[in-house]
C-alpha cells in the first residue's frame, strides 16, 4: 500500500508529489542510516535536526519573515508521513513543527516570534511542550506545577514527565498553575522556559518500551526564574489555548499512525509473497490472504477518513469530534495491523532484525499519547451529549 | 467431577509463586535489558524441585506431572515469563520420556532434575517453522553413527544447552511424513556452531540461538524412538508441551491483571481512583473472565496428559486461547497504566513484549488452528 494520499481527488497537487519525492530522498540519505545508532543512544542527533532545518523541512508553513516558506499544511503532512514510514518516528519533527511552533505563532507577541521562530525553523531551537505531570495525564485541568509572579520574573516550581524532546529541547512551553490551587481549568498559564534558565533541570531520559531513539524526559522546576515577558498568550487562559491546539496535535497523531499502518502493511505483503510454507507463498493461503485483505480494507478506510480530516482541518472547520474519533480509531487500527503483521512474519517478526518488530513497539504509544483512546471517547461522548 | 487441585499441587502453586517473587524480582530488569540467562536462579529452582517437575520419580523427578509442571510455569510467568523459561531447561527431553529407550531415560532425565544438564529441542529451521515437514537437516547413517548436517533457527536454550534433541531427515526417499527422526546430540560435539540471537522483542532472559551442524558424528544409539517416525513423535511432543506453554500464557495474563488491578486503585483522575470508572471496571472483568477460561482449558489439557489421555485438540485450544489471552490482557493492562505503562520502570511493558511470542513459538497459533480444524472436520466426517 503506497500512501500517495489524495484518495480524495484534488487534495494533493503535483508540487506535493514532487516535494514528497524529494523529502523521501532526504530521509533515505540523512535519516535512515542513523536510526540504529540513535536507537542505541536513546536520542536523535542534533545534526539531523540542523539538516532538517537547513533543507527547509522544519516549520515549512511559517511565513518567510519567520524563517519558513509559507507552505500549506499538506507539506507538514507529507513530512510526518514519510518519517513514520521510514521508521523514524523518533525524530519528532512533527511535534516541533506542527504542534509546538503553532503555539508560538498563534499566541506569541511580535518580539517572541522574532526571538524563537527563525531558530526553530533552522533546527537550532528545538521545541517541546510540557503538560503532563506525574499525577496528571489525561486530567489536564488538575496540573499542579506552580508559577508565581516575583517582580519582573515568573518563579516556577513543580515537575513534568513524559515530555517528548525533553532532553533536546531548547525551549519548552510549560503549562503552569497561576491561579489559586483549586482554580481548575481557569487558573493555568503557558510560560516559555529556555535552556539554561536558572532552576530548570532535566530529569531522566526515560527508558521506554519503544521509540528508543526519542528522548522522553522528566523536567524539574526548582525556583526556576524566567522573565515576565515569557508568558505566552493570556494569563490564566492557558487551558483554553491548549484546547485550541489539540485539534492539530491529534491530527498529527492520526497521520503518524496511518502512515505506520501503511508501511507495515506494505512490508508484510512483500514478506508474505516471498516466504513459502507447505510449498507455496504464505500470502496465497486463503486465511492469510483474507487477513491481509481485512488489513488493506481497514488501512484504506483510515486513509480516506484521514484525508477528509486533513481537508476539513485546512478549511478551518471544527473537527474536534471527528479528529477524536480518528485518533482513537486509527491509532488502534494501526496496532491491530502491527499485531497481524508480526504474526504473518512468524518467528522473524519477533526479531529486531526485521523492521516490523520495531514498528510493533513504536506504534503502541499512539493510543496513549496526545490524549488516550479513553479520553478521545470521553470527548466524543460529551459532544454527543451522552455524559 | 472435581475441580479442586489436590493438596500437594495447591502447596506447589503457592511455593512456586513465592519462589518467583523472591528470586526473579531482583534480577528481572537486568536479565531483560542485558539478555542474560539467569543461571543462578535456574540452579536454585533445581534445588527446590521446580525443574523437570513432570519427570516421574523412577527417573529421579518429583513426579508432579504435566499439570504440576504447568502450574509451576504459570506461577513463574506471573512474575517474569522470560526468567520463568528456566522451567524449559528440559525442553526437548520430553521426547525421550515419550519415546526414548529405558536407558536413555535413565541417562538424561535425572540430570535435568538435578541441574546437571540443560536440553534444547532443535526443530525449526530458517525456512521451515510451522511447516515442520519442510525441514532439511539431514542425518546419514554411517556404520554405528549418523553424520548430521543442517541449520536450525530460533532454538531455545541454544547456546547454553548440553544436549539437543534434533529433528532431521533420515529416510529421504520415504513418503513426506515418514522421512524424519529425532536424535540426541551432545552439544559439545565437533562441527556444531552456535550463535546467540540478540535483539528479541521479549523473553530476553531466555536464550535463543541459531545452530549449524557440519558433519557432526552422532552415535546411532542416540536415536529417539523409531527411525522414520520422528514427525509423528514430534507431534505427540507438541501435544504434550503445549499445555505447559499455555500455562505461560495464563500466568503472564494473571500477572498483568494483578498489576493493572493494583494500579487502577492507586491512580486517580478527575478526582477519583481509576477503579471507580465503569469503563475501567468492565475491562478488568473481561480480563479476569478470559484468564479463568484459559486456565480451565490449560489445566484440563495438562491433567489429561497426566492421565495418559493426551487430547491434541484440547492442547492446541489451550495454547491458542491462552496465548491470545496473554497478548490481549497485557495490552489492556498496559493501556490502564497510561503513559507509565510505556516506560520500562513499570513491568507491564515487559509483559506486553513477552506475551507476543506465545502466539508464535511451540507452533504458531495458526498451526494450532490447523490441528484443531483437522480434528473437528474428522469428528464430523459423513458416514
Amino acid at each position: 500500500m503506497q500512501a500517495k494520499g489524495g484518495i480524495m481527488a484534488g487534495l494533493y497537487k503535483e508540487e506535493h508529489h514532487i516535494f514528497r519525492e524529494s523529502f523521501r530522498r532526504f530521509v533515505d540519505r540523512e535519516v535512515v542510516p542513523h536510526i540504529d545508532s540513535w536507537e542505541e543512544k536513546g536520542i536523535v542527533s542534533r545534526v539531523a535536526w540542523r539538516a532538517m532545518g537547513e533543507a527547509g523541512f522544519l516549520c515549512p508553513w511559517l511565513p518567510e519573515e519567520y524563517g519558513g516558506s509559507g507552505a500549506d499544511f499538506l507539506y507538514s503532512v507529507i513530512i510526518a508521513e514519510e518519517l513514520a514510514k521510514a521508521g523514524a518516528v523518533s525524530l519528532m519533527a512533527p511535534l516541533h513543527s506542527d504542534i509546538v511552533a503553532p503555539y508560538l505563532a498563534a499566541l506569541g507577541t511580535e518580539e517572541q516570534k522574532r526571538r524563537w521562530l527563525p531558530g526553530a525553523a533552522r533546527g537550532e531551537i528545538i521545541l517541546a511542550v510540557a503538560m503532563t505531570e506525574p499525577n496528571t495525564g489525561s486530567d489536564l485541568a488538575a496540573i499542579r506545577t506552580r508559577a508565581e509572579k516575583d517582580g519582573d520574573f515568573w518563579v516556577i516550581n513543580g515537575q513534568k514527565t513524559f515530555i517528548s524532546n525533553g532532553i533536546l529541547a531548547d525551549l519548552v512551553i510549560v503549562a503552569c498553575r497561576t491561579g489559586s490551587p483549586d482554580s481548575g481549568a481557569k487558573g493555568i498559564s503557558l510560560i516559555c522556559v529556555e535552556r539554561g534558565a536558572p532552576g530548570f533541570h532535566r530529569g531522566r531520559n526515560l527508558k521506554k518500551m519503544g521509540l528508543h531513539a526519542q528522548d522522553t524526559a522528566e523536567l524539574i522546576f526548582d525556583e526556576c526564574r524566567v522573565p515576565a515577558e515569557n508568558l505566552l498568550g493570556q494569563l490564566n487562559r492557558g487551558f483554553y489555548h491548549m484546547m485550541d491546539h489539540l485539534q492539530q496535535e491529534r491530527l498529527m497523531a492520526c497521520i503518524m499512525a496511518q502512515a505506520m499502518a501503511e508501511a507495515m502493511l506494505a512490508m508484510t505483503i512483500g514478506y508474505a509473497r516471498g516466504r513459502t510454507a507447505f510449498g507455496q507463498p504464505i500470502a496465497s493461503f486463503q486465511h492469510n490472504a483474507f487477513k491481509i485483505v481485512d488489513m488493506a480494507t481497514e488501512v484504506t478506510l483510515g486513509r480516506t477518513f484521514l484525508d477528509r480530516l486533513v481537508a476539513d482541518h485546512m478549511a478551518g472547520k471544527d473537527i474536534v469530534t471527528e479528529v477524536s474519533m480518528g485518533k482513537a480509531w486509527i491509532a488502534e487500527m494501526a496496532n491491530r495491523v502491527a499485531y497481524q503483521c508480526v504474526q504473518l512474519h512468524g518467528g522473524y517478526g519477533y526479531m529486531e532484525e526485521y523492521p516490523i518488530s520495531r514498528f510493533y513497539r513504536d506504534v503502541r504509544p499512539i493510543p496513549i499519547f496526545a490524549g488516550t483512546t479513553e479520553i478521545m471517547k470521553l470527548i466524543v461522548a460529551k459532544r454527543l451529549q451522552l455524559i | 467431577m472435581n475441580f479442586d487441585l489436590p493438596e500437594e499441587l495447591k502447596i506447589l502453586k503457592e511455593e512456586a509463586y513465592k519462589f518467583a517473587v523472591r528470586e526473579f524480582t531482583p534480577v528481572s530488569k537486568e536479565c531483560d535489558r542485558e539478555e542474560k540467562y539467569p543461571r543462578k536462579v535456574w540452579k536454585k529452582a533445581c534445588e527446590y524441585g521446580f525443574i523437570g517437575a513432570w519427570i516421574p520419580e523412577e527417573y529421579g523427578g518429583p513426579g508432579a506431572g504435566f499439570l504440576g509442571n504447568t502450574i509451576i510455569t504459570e506461577q513463574f510467568s506471573r512474575i517474569d515469563m522470560g526468567i520463568g523459561l528456566i522451567t524449559a531447561a528440559g525442553f526437548g527431553s520430553e521426547n525421550i520420556y515419550l519415546y526414548g529407550s529405558e536407558e536413555q531415560k535413565k541417562t538424561y532425565l535425572p540430570k535435568i532434575v538435578n541441574g546437571e544438564i540443560i536440553f534444547a529441542g532443535a526443530y525449526t529451521e530458517p525456512n521451515a517453522g510451522t511447516d515442520v515437514a519442510g525441514i532439511r537437516t539431514r542425518a546419514v547413517r554411517d556404520g554405528d553413527h549418523y553424520i548430521l548436517n543442517g541449520q536450525k533457527m530460533f532454538i531455545t536454550n541454544g547456546t547454553i544447552c548440553d544436549y539437543f534433541c534434533v529433528l532431521c531427515i533420515t529416510n529421504p526417499d520415504a513418503p513426506r511424513h515418514k522421512r524424519f527422526s529425532l536424535l540426541i546430540v551432545d552439544a559439545t560435539s565437533p562441527g556444531i556452531t552456535r550463535n546467540k540471537i540478540h535483539g528479541k522483542m521479549g523473553i530476553r532472559a531466555s536464550d535463543t540461538a541459531e545452530i549449524s551442524f557440519e558433519d557432526v558424528k552422532v552415535p546411532a544409539e542416540n536415536l529417539v524412538g523409531q527411525e522414520g517416525n520422528g514427525f509423528y513423535q514430534l507431534m505427540d511432543f507438541f501435544n504434550t508441551t503445549r499445555a505447559m506453554v499455555a500455562g505461560q500464557g495464563v500466568g503472564l495474563a494473571q500477572g498483568a491483571l494483578d498489576k493493572a488491578a493494583q494500579y487502577v486503585q492507586e491512580r486517580t483522575a478527575f478526582g477519583q481512583p481509576l477503579a471507580n470508572f465503569q469503563g475501567v471496571q468492565f475491562q478488568l472483568a473481561e480480563m479476569a473472565t478470559r484468564i479463568e477460561l484459559a486456565r480451565q482449558l490449560t489445566y484440563k489439557a495438562a491433567w489429561l496428559a497426566d492421565q495418559g489421555r493426551i487430547d491434541p485438540k484440547l492442547s492446541a485450544m489451550a495454547k491458542l486461547y491462552a496465548g491470545e489471552t496473554a497478548v490481549w490482557v497485557a495490552d489492556k493492562a498496559l493501556q490502564l497504566h497510561g503513559g507509565y505503562g510505556y516506560i520500562d520502570e513499570y513491568d507491564v511493558q515487559r509483559y506486553y513484549r513477552d506475551a507476543k511470542i506465545l502466539e508464535i513459538y511451540e507452533g504458531t497459533k495458526e498451526a494450532e488452528k490447523l490441528t484443531i480444524a483437522k480434528i473437528v472436520l474428522k469428528e464430523h466426517t459423513k458416514g
